[in-house]
């Protein structure tokens, strides 16, 4: 397979946005029935190379092959009438039209001068099927979840019937099973010659799906090679230039007498979750593990104060506490860190410096805001969570993906929490900067604060958790200490089998 | 998310973009074409003439400017200041007998411009935040209530104020200090404190949060109503403020008064550079708007260039452009 010529591929490609470089001189290229995934450090320049890749973005310099031959796409439709379809790391779906006129946007079918809705319709199920998502293509796409939107973004690129399909972090917002459904459907686009480019972070799924990848670093190709010659922990290595086989710290030793920081007795989140009661000691890390869908962010932001709730008892270093807003939450020294970064975390079109201080702007001036104290905070935060590639005045949106979340952590770090909760705190991020973001954690628990982690990452669940609660459909299905946190034992929780004796063990 | 954005030099080193130069560059053709057509365009009496007629405009699109930054809108303010102008000179001429021609009559009416203002633009506010009504739908409907009640309040005529009162009262247009009339110092003075409000203060940056993403303002501990409701009480309170300058001027108010302010104030700032859809905005681009609007009324009643029927018409066409222009910054980032 290896000696057919590539379908398309990227010669000394270079990038350039204004004076900053971003890709040097890359080679990239993908062949029939083959699955490439690119890897690298956020910022290393993926989501550039494949937008360019498809005619998403024009090269400053180089060439893109197709089938051998030069091409230069002149519009954004022109790669896709070629037969590349890319599926954005950030969504692009029209969020107030439904799931199927997003299916079919700029390519509706028609019947004489009308719409054919009922041909739309079914064609629309059967992509949606084929992804087994069943979520009803008459829906607005602003109502669906993260993942669903995801796979609605995936259907939709399969109705396209691409020659090579290219997914940017596809599987970021994905639950595992769904992880598992587009693993399917990408053995058989793989099957039938379909050639596919994809990035991850997660090491495992590259290994897992792929028959080559491809290694960049600051915008530079380091490696190449087939993925049967390479071990995750090499993979680490080449993207991040360091070892990073410890990913997770050690576990915390919080005596089993630490104070009792966080204590939530019956809150209920109407039509989300019902009589969550936890404990939260100081120092230690609480993971919260459930399917997608089972209420923990839900549950989460209604502590906040972000979302309507109502609670038997909510306890803060034992006096009780009334949360009704985000302020009176902050106020306590609790603080909420999202999961959408794109719709809840950030504004994008604005600068770090207003994203870094939203939070806390009462810290930075009375009633006049302190340029100054923000730029001094803006430099010491580009330094601790090793923000890279922003231009400090350009708009967030420019940063890569996994630079914004760390954006977000720093955000949220403004406001110098007490009890922190974070939900999926490491979506979209290399797994350097993942260690980073662990060590981060534990750091912030040894030093007298309460973490709770909320994460769909089984693996993160389990490495980084002292004690993991799991959800399920809005309520407290079981909690996991020590030796028990097995992934086992948290799908069991999480599935509702076997609930019982493990349920009360903890 | 698919057209390009591409960030240049980073801004101390790049010449200012075209959204910030454009109503600039603009604002100073018009004077230089003015000065070239008409030598009694920059006069000292013409210039203050125009800048006193901007400052009921100027003094209400400053507060429109938060509202929309906000992302919000106000469609009700020219008939709320007609009413205001009712209310005001309704309430002098009843307490007439009572506190004679003097300081607190005209203070009385200030108070009653300002209080009438602040529940007018609350109201508002309530019902779109609280509420959660289309600001569109909720403005549009107290513009048409306001504007009937000045109607049914001067029984379709027209609203005088005593003829004494008003002479009294006349300095607060005319009238100022250093030969600069009221109207201009108190429109300086609020654009000064907007410009203030909205660039440096947390108030500022609250409204440019919220009608960036109302989401992330909400997560980011934001009060996202209470900054939209801020913004409708200031607005109403300005359009009191620009009532008790106007009033003085004609001493009356009638269904007609204040007509299409609304429009005025919203396209002064458009053309200023703040973003119909909310989260920029600037109180300087408003000025300037403000100014591009008026000194083009005045071009064409001095000049015979172009008839002065034609106004709206040029006026539509600079706004478009403005929008324009304003795209087309944006896409180059
Ligand atoms: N439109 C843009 N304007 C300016 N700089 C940009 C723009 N888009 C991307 N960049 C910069 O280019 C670099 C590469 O970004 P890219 O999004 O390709 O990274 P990535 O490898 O996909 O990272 P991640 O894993 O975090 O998604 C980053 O430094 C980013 O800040
Ligand atoms: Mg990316």
């Amino acid at each position: 397979m290896t000696d057919a010529a590539p379908v398309i591929a990227l010669r000394d490609a270079t990038k350039r946005f204004g004076p900053v470089e971003v890709l040097h001189d890359v080679d990239l290229e993908v062949r029939a029935g083959e699955v490439l995934a690119l890897i690298g450090e956020n910022g290393a320049g993926k989501s550039t190379a494949m937008k360019c890749l498809a005619g998403y973005q024009p090269l400053t310099s180089g060439r893109i092959l197709l089938d051998g031959k030069e091409v230069t796409f002149g519009s954004l439709h022109a790669g896709e009438e070629a037969g590349i379809v890319l599926i954005h790391q950030e969504f692009n779906l029209a969020e107030q039209l439904t799931v199927e006129q997003n299916i079919f946007l700029g390519r509706e079918l028609r019947k004489g001068l009308f719409l054919d809705k009922a041909r739309m319709r079914q064609l629309s199920r059967d992509y949606l099927d084929r992804v087994k998502c069943e979520v009803d293509p008459d829906r607005v796409v602003s109502s669906l979840s993260n993942s669903e939107k995801q796979m609605v973004e995936i259907a939709k690129a399969l109705g396209r019937d691409a020659r090579v399909l290219v997914m940017d972090e596809p599987t970021a917002v994905l639950t595992n099973t769904e992880s598992r459904i587009l693993f399917d459907q990408v053995r058989a686009l793989k099957a039938a010659g379909t050639a596919i480019i994809f990035t991850s972070h997660k090491l495992s799924e590259v290994s897992e799906i792929a028959d080559r990848v491809t290694v960049m670093r600051d915008g530079a190709v380091v490696h190449d090679g087939p993925v049967a010659d390479m071990t995750e922990d090499a993979m680490a290595t080449a993207m991040v230039g360091r070892d990073v086989s410890d990913l997770y710290p050690p576990k915390g030793r919080r005596p089993d007498d630490a104070p009792v920081m966080l204590k939530v007795e019956g809150l209920s989140v109407p039509r989300f979750a019902e009589d969550v009661s936890f404990e939260l000691r100081r120092g230690e890390i609480l993971g919260i593990a459930g399917l997608v869908g089972s209420g923990r962010t839900e549950a989460m932001e209604g502590l906040c104060g972000l979302r309507p709730a109502s609670a038997a008892r909510i306890e803060i270093d034992g006096a009780p506490v009334a949360i009704r807003r985000p302020a009176d939450a902050l106020s306590h020294g609790l603080c909420y860190l999202t999961e959408d970064r794109k719709l809840k975390g950030l504004l994008l079109e604005k600068g770090m410096r207003v994203n870094l201080t939203l939070q806390s702007l009462e810290k930075f001036g009375g009633l006049m805001v302190d340029r100054q104290a923000e730029e001094k905070a803006l430099d010491a935060a580009i330094r601790e969570f090793d923000i890279r590639g922003g231009q400090r005045e350009s708009r967030v949106s420019n940063l890569s993906g996994g630079n914004q979340q760390k954006l977000l952590l720093a955000k949220v770090m403004q406001s110098e929490p007490r009890i922190l909760v974070v939900d999926e705190p490491t979506r979209g991020i290399d797994i350097g900067t993942k260690q980073q973001i662990y060590t981060f954690l534990r750091r912030l628990a040894d030093e007298g604060r309460a973490i709770i982690v909320i994460s769909s990452e089984m693996q993160e669940v389990i490495g980084l958790s002292d004690r993991v609660l799991v959800m399920r459909r809005g309520r407290v299905a079981g909690m996991l200490e020590g030796e028990a946190i097995t992934e086992d034992a948290i799908v069991r929780h999480a599935m509702g089998v076997g609930a019982d004796s493990q349920g009360r063990a903890a | 998310m698919a057209a390009e954005t591409a960030d240049t030099v980073p801004a101390r080193r790049r010449l200012p973009s075209m959204s910030v130069l454009g109503p600039i560059v603009a604002l100073v053709v018009l004077v230089l074409v003015g000065a070239f057509l008409n030598p009694n365009f920059v006069s000292a009496a013409n210039i203050t003439n125009v800048l006193a007629r901007s400052a009921f405009i100027g003094i209400i699109a400053v507060g429109m400017t938060f509202v929309i930054t906000a992302g919000g809108l106000d469609l009700s303010v020219g008939s709320m200041a007609a009413f205001i102008a009712g209310l005001m000179i309704l309430v002098m001429n009843w307490a007439l007998p009572t506190l004679g021609i003097g300081i607190p009559i005209i203070l009385l009416g200030m108070a009653v411009a300002l209080v009438a203002g602040l529940l007018a633009g609350l109201l508002n506010g309530f019902l779109i935040t609280t509420l959660g009504i289309e600001a569109f739908i909720v403005t549009l409907g107290s513009m048409g209530i306001y504007r009937s009640l000045v109607t049914w309040l001067a029984d379709g005529g027209t609203l005088s104020l005593d003829f004494g009162l008003r002479t009294f009262y006349r300095p607060v247009y005319f009238g100022g200090i250093l030969g600069i009339s009221w109207p201009i110092i108190v429109f300086a003075l609020v654009v000064i404190l907007g410009e203030i409000l909205m660039s440096r203060s947390r108030f500022g940056r609250h409204c440019a949060a919220t009608g960036s993403n109302e989401h992330v303002a909400h997560y980011s501990n934001v009060d996202v109503n209470r900054t939209r409701l801020l913004t409708y009480a200031m607005l109403g309170v300005l359009v009191g403020v620009a009532t008790i300058m106007y009033v003085p001027r004609l001493g009356s108010a009638s269904a007609s008064t204040g007509v299409l302010w609304e429009l005025e104030a919203i396209a002064a700032v458009i053309i200023g550079g703040t973003v119909l859809k909310g989260g920029f905005g600037r109180v300087w681009g408003t000025v300037i708007g403000v100014l591009i609007l008026s000194l083009i009324d005045n071009l064409l009643n001095l000049t015979d260039l172009v008839s002065p029927y034609l106004n709206g018409a040029i006026q539509g066409i600079i706004i478009i452009l403005a929008v324009i222009l304003q795209r087309e910054a944006k896409a180059k980032g």
